[in-house]
């Protein structure tokens, strides 16, 4: 007999849930979703928010977090995010964090002792199998184990790009952000110094593969399985090529893939694939971002709470795995402005933090 | 021909076609729209013709110049294959 497949339901946990990247805006960060699913699991306890900068605007909704503390960017080192950590501990118990950004992730994981003996519990991948999915080792250690990725060459020297002169067009992405595609070598140049100037070396070139982009939003069971997965295909790109639009699609071979992927990297806790399907029918594997997406809710909307799954797994509750999400759904970012006092900000940028209840 | 593939299309009566394997979606007039779901069941070329002719008011001939022309459009979309 099959078993009935349901959402995590949060509405008798009593603990503290803290989660970080609260910015929305042209290039918005996951926390604000997170948390609104977390809350659409039902969930009525603490939220704590953790920022890096009093502009974040999840800061300014009221009806969101609970207590926003300011952190030390991920650059300052282990003491300092322990110190932090340990003030904040002090003043209000964590129960479980959440890391929403790219930089933070692997201090999240290195230090996975030290806040579990703060009682935080997280739910992430190994530091092995998180150094896997960096981008400058994808295309040497999925290829062999059957997995397509496009042909990438690591660069440290601007000349490197000249020499590629017959390459063109090619994607130029930076080892942890942003990426472009160059149609030529003045472009290529361009955005090798703009990326280096950011995000330093090496600069990766990626031979640029024609065809559809598909991202799909996975929690990995550490074991090889899937908790949950959706897939969605952008339908509103911006300038920066942020999807603020999309609609989950229900496609095999590509559910196939992504499951090849996350059983061979044993993968624990949310990621999001990029992956291309070139129009030669191929999948390709473009990137592996090691946290939830900005558009994760489309994963609660589609009927897999996602968030919510992670909050428990990280608790350490056995889950099985989400329901089926269903195919069609669609989501629509919309910015709206926040109205607030003065004196938020105030309180955020004085006191590095801004307790609302 | 093989048109399996449209038997997954979500279409709604008023024409817009959602492709869950692609994440495509097309807008189809309502002659297009009818004969799509008479693709998706199955009916062949000549049974799609009869159920036309019997609807519409249209000669054998304007029909198959028609149908291959929308044969070759969905072929060119990927949702058939010759």
């Amino acid at each position: 007999m099959d078993t009935i497949r349901t959402n995590p339901d949060l509405s008798k946990l009593k603990v503290t849930i803290a989660v970080t990247g609260l910015k929305t805006g042209d290039n918005p960060q996951p926390g604000v979703a997170v948390i609104r699913s977390i809350r659409a699991a039902g969930f009525s306890g603490k939220i704590i928010g953790l920022v890096y900068d009093s502009m974040e605007s999840g800061i300014y909704l009221e009806d969101l977090v609970d207590a926003v503390y300011q952190m030390p960017y991920p650059s300052a080192g282990a003491e300092a995010f322990l110190a932090r950590m340990e003030y904040i501990t002090a003043k209000t118990r964590i129960d479980v964090i959440i890391p929403t950004l790219d930089a933070e992730v692997i201090l999240h994981i290195r230090l996975k002792d030290e806040l579990k003996a703060m009682g935080i519990n997280s739910y992430l991948p190994t530091e092995e199998c998180f150094l896997l999915r960096d981008k400058t080792k994808l295309a040497t250690y999925f290829p062999p184990k059957g997995i397509a990725v496009p042909e990438t060459t690591l660069i440290s020297e601007a000349s490197q790009i000249i020499a590629s002169k017959d390459q063109f067009p090619m994607m130029i992405k930076g080892r942890y952000y942003e990426a472009f595609k160059a149609n030529n070598i003045e472009e290529g140049l361009k955005y090798f110094y703009d990326i280096e100037s950011r995000w330093g070396l090496p600069i990766i070139l990626q031979k640029l593969v024609p065809g559809d982009e598909y991202n799909i939003v996975i929690v990995g069971d550490g074991e090889g399985g899937i908790l949950g997965m959706v897939p969605q295909k952008k339908l509103v790109i911006t300038d920066k090529g942020k999807g603020f639009g999309g609609v989950v699609v229900n496609n095999p071979e590509l559910f196939d893939f992504a499951t090849k992927v996350i059983a061979l990297l044993k993968w624990r806790g949310p990621c999001e694939l990029e992956v291309m399907r070139g129009y030669d029918g191929q999948y390709y594997l473009i990137e592996i971002n090691p946290r939830f997406p900005a558009w994760v809710r489309l994963a609660e909307g589609s009927g897999q709470n996602q968030p919510a799954a992670v909050v428990l797994k990280a608790l350490g509750e056995e889950l099985s795995p989400l329901p089926a999400c269903k195919s069609g759904t669609l989501f629509i970012r919309h910015a709206e402005d926040i109205i607030a006092d003065i004196s938020v900000m105030g309180e955020i940028s004085a006191k590095s933090e801004l307790i609302r209840r | 021909m093989d048109s399996s593939k449209l038997q997954n299309l979500a279409m709604n009566d008023n024409g817009f076609i959602f492709d869950p394997n692609t994440g495509y979606s097309y807008t189809s007039n309502e002659t297009g729209l009818y004969i799509l779901k008479l693709m998706s069941m199955g009916k062949t070329k000549a049974e799609i013709r009869a159920e036309i002719m019997a609807e519409y008011d249209v000669s054998e001939d304007n029909f198959d110049s028609d149908y291959e022309h929308y044969l070759l459009m969905l072929e060119a979309l990927s949702l058939v294959e010759y």
